[in-house]
């Protein structure tokens, strides 16, 4: 069986404590356990602090996940923190058209991204920060990951984030979400 | 019915060890396998596996913990990876010699200086002649699967020896994907209670790694070297079952798409799975390459890889090791040796790379194979070539 499909691959820009990690993780999950895909995540290998720029990667297909190489060429980026425009090259090696989500209050022309890119701007801190009650904008990325694109739907997202997270704020999470996709997808 | 879940392969191995039951697990926290016995921590704590956890105060004392606890008959198991596999090495020759079926997850990560938490094989060819069967795995399913086989194996009565699954440092620890865990009820059918043939009791005293003159230590030494080198029958009959009851298959050489391939690679690891993406891509080019995937390394499984590359011209092995002044790559060097007497041989080339977790990408597996087969054909003058190097 060879892998002709496409393979999607996922990175996440966060900071340490910023929840890339486990966001990579539920996506993951989302993809593999309710929509019957493959999926794999990890972090990126190393030392890693609080607050230092860190990267989680998933990666899906609908196919068996082989590649265990790092990922170079993204076809999506996720943007957690936008005071990392700067610090790391966001879009490093972005595939043409690869969708790059930021959680922003900044508009597209004060942010360093190159053309070519599908750019989703939304501030999820807001968002989360309503809803959830701090500002750890994990979960509701992922709900516009899944308003701004075809990568894993709505439902996915909210189970895999119920399986993920503690009952006590697993409800929040999924609120969150649920606001983000609607903000995105303009609904 | 066991289902496909989304875990960290070290939860995931953890977890393994709880489904085989254990009695002791004795183990000290270094990166990458510190998920692992932090995992089986947590499960004594909260009660869902009853065993004892032996905090100790490093690993040459996790290794012993594990000889007395085995010694008296528990079933047991320990994971360490790198500087730690080293600080045990003198106890692991006694676990092996003193035919003690201990289970151990070794998270490969390359040896100090300078220190790299990253993964290559340094820690796992320092061990290689410790007398414990070793076997690679190259994903979660398989490392998850190969934690209960290896007390199956380990505790038969025909092998009665230590077992080492080695997984890949933080490309394979650190990766979560999915993965099905097995019943317990499942495993207990497959996996039957320990049954030492001596164990150390107060009621029955026997004497345990006694003192070996001149007259007998040669005898107990091919002694082991004759189990360990028989254990593969058990293994392959483990492996057998374990595909009739669980349905996933293994054996200690693997083949991917070799049928007619004039050129084949030979990995072992997490790295064998990029390999196989780049054998399709080159497949699909119309490239006569195959891929050899080393999962049995101790005992060396001789005829099985003499069979797998009889038909190839060119065998390019990657080592992610280095011998220093010696051969290269301490894989490739037991290939070469095995097939020393073969009438038909492929010519061997050998690369070592991925020292220190540098990435091996598909595209450095089509580079490495591009430039394996112009060394075999105009040869070189060097034992070895290393991969990727900035000189």
């Amino acid at each position: 069986m060879t892998q002709k499909a496409r393979l999607e691959e996922v990175r996440w820009h966060g900071r340490g404590g910023q929840g890339a990690v486990l966001g990579a993780s539920i996506l993951g999950s989302a993809a593999a356990l309710y929509e019957g895909k493959y999926a794999v995540s990890f972090p990126s290998f190393g030392a890693e602090r609080r607050g230092a720029p860190v990267q989680a990667f998933t990666r899906i297909a609908d196919q068996v996940i082989r590649t265990r190489s790092q990922i170079y060429h993204p076809t999506r980026i996720i943007v957690l923190d936008d005071t990392l425009f700067g610090v790391v090259d966001i879009t490093d090696g972005a595939q043409a058209g690869a969708t790059v989500l930021v959680n922003t209050r900044r508009s597209i022309s004060e942010l360093d991204i190159p053309a070519g890119l599908n750019v989703v701007l939304l501030d999820a801190s807001a968002i989360a920060q309503e809803i959830i009650g701090v500002g750890i904008v994990n979960t509701t990325m992922l709900g516009a990951l899944a308003g701004a694109t075809n990568l894993v739907g709505l439902d996915a997202i909210k189970k895999a984030i119920a399986d993920a997270l503690p009952e006590k704020i697993a409800g929040r999470n999924i609120a969150a979400a649920e606001a983000a996709y609607w903000e995105v997808k303009g609904g | 019915m066991a289902k496909r879940v989304g875990l960290e392969v070290s939860v995931a191995v953890g977890d393994a060890a709880k489904l085989a039951d254990v009695d002791v697990v004795a183990a000290y926290p270094i990166t990458p396998q510190t998920h692992i016995v932090e995992h089986l921590a947590e499960l004594v704590a909260n009660g869902e596996l009853r065993a004892a956890y032996i905090p100790v105060e490093s690993e040459h004392s996790a290794m012993s913990a594990c000889l007395g606890a085995s010694a008296v008959g528990a079933r047991t198991f320990t994971a360490t990876a790198s500087q730690g596999l080293e600080l045990m090495h003198e106890v692991l020759y006694v676990a092996s010699a003193l035919r003690l079926p201990i289970v151990m997850a070794v998270v490969n990560r390359a040896l100090s200086a300078p220190i790299s938490i990253w993964c290559d094989h340094s820690d796992a060819m320092a061990v290689r002649d410790s007398g414990w069967i070793q076997m690679f795995v190259e994903n979660g399913q398989e490392a998850v699967d190969n934690v209960i086989c290896a007390f199956r194996i380990g505790e038969d009565r025909r092998v009665l020896l230590p077992v080492m699954i080695h997984l890949d440092g933080f490309s394979l620890s650190h990766v979560i994907e999915p993965i099905i865990l097995p019943e317990q009820s499942e495993v207990a059918r497959f996996l039957p209670p320990y049954d030492p043939p001596l164990p150390l009791d107060p009621e029955k005293p026997v004497t345990v790694g006694a003192f070996a003159p001149p007259f007998i230590y040669t005898e107990v030494k091919w002694a082991q070297e004759m189990t360990l080198e028989g254990a593969k029958e058990v293994i392959l009959e483990c492996w057998r079952e374990f595909a009739n009851t669980f349905g996933r298959h293994y054996s200690p050489v693997e083949s991917y798409r070799t049928e007619g391939a004039k050129v084949l690679l030979m990995t072992m690891g997490s790295l064998s799975e990029t390999a196989m993406v780049a054998v399709d891509k080159m497949r699909d080019e119309g490239k006569e390459v195959g891929l050899i995937k080393l999962r049995l390394w101790r005992p060396f499984p001789f005829a099985e890889l003499r069979q797998a590359v009889r038909d190839a011209e060119v065998l390019i092995v990657l080592d992610r090791a280095l011998s220093f002044g010696g051969p290269g790559g301490p894989v490739c060097s037991e290939v070469k040796a095995a097939l020393y007497r073969e009438a038909r041989r492929p010519e061997v080339v050998g690369f070592v790379g991925g020292l220190g977790g540098r990435d091996i990408s598909m595209a450095d597996f089509e580079e490495m194979v591009n430039q394996g087969i112009k060394l075999a054909e105009a040869g070189s003058e060097r034992e070895f070539e290393i991969f990727g190097v900035r000189e």
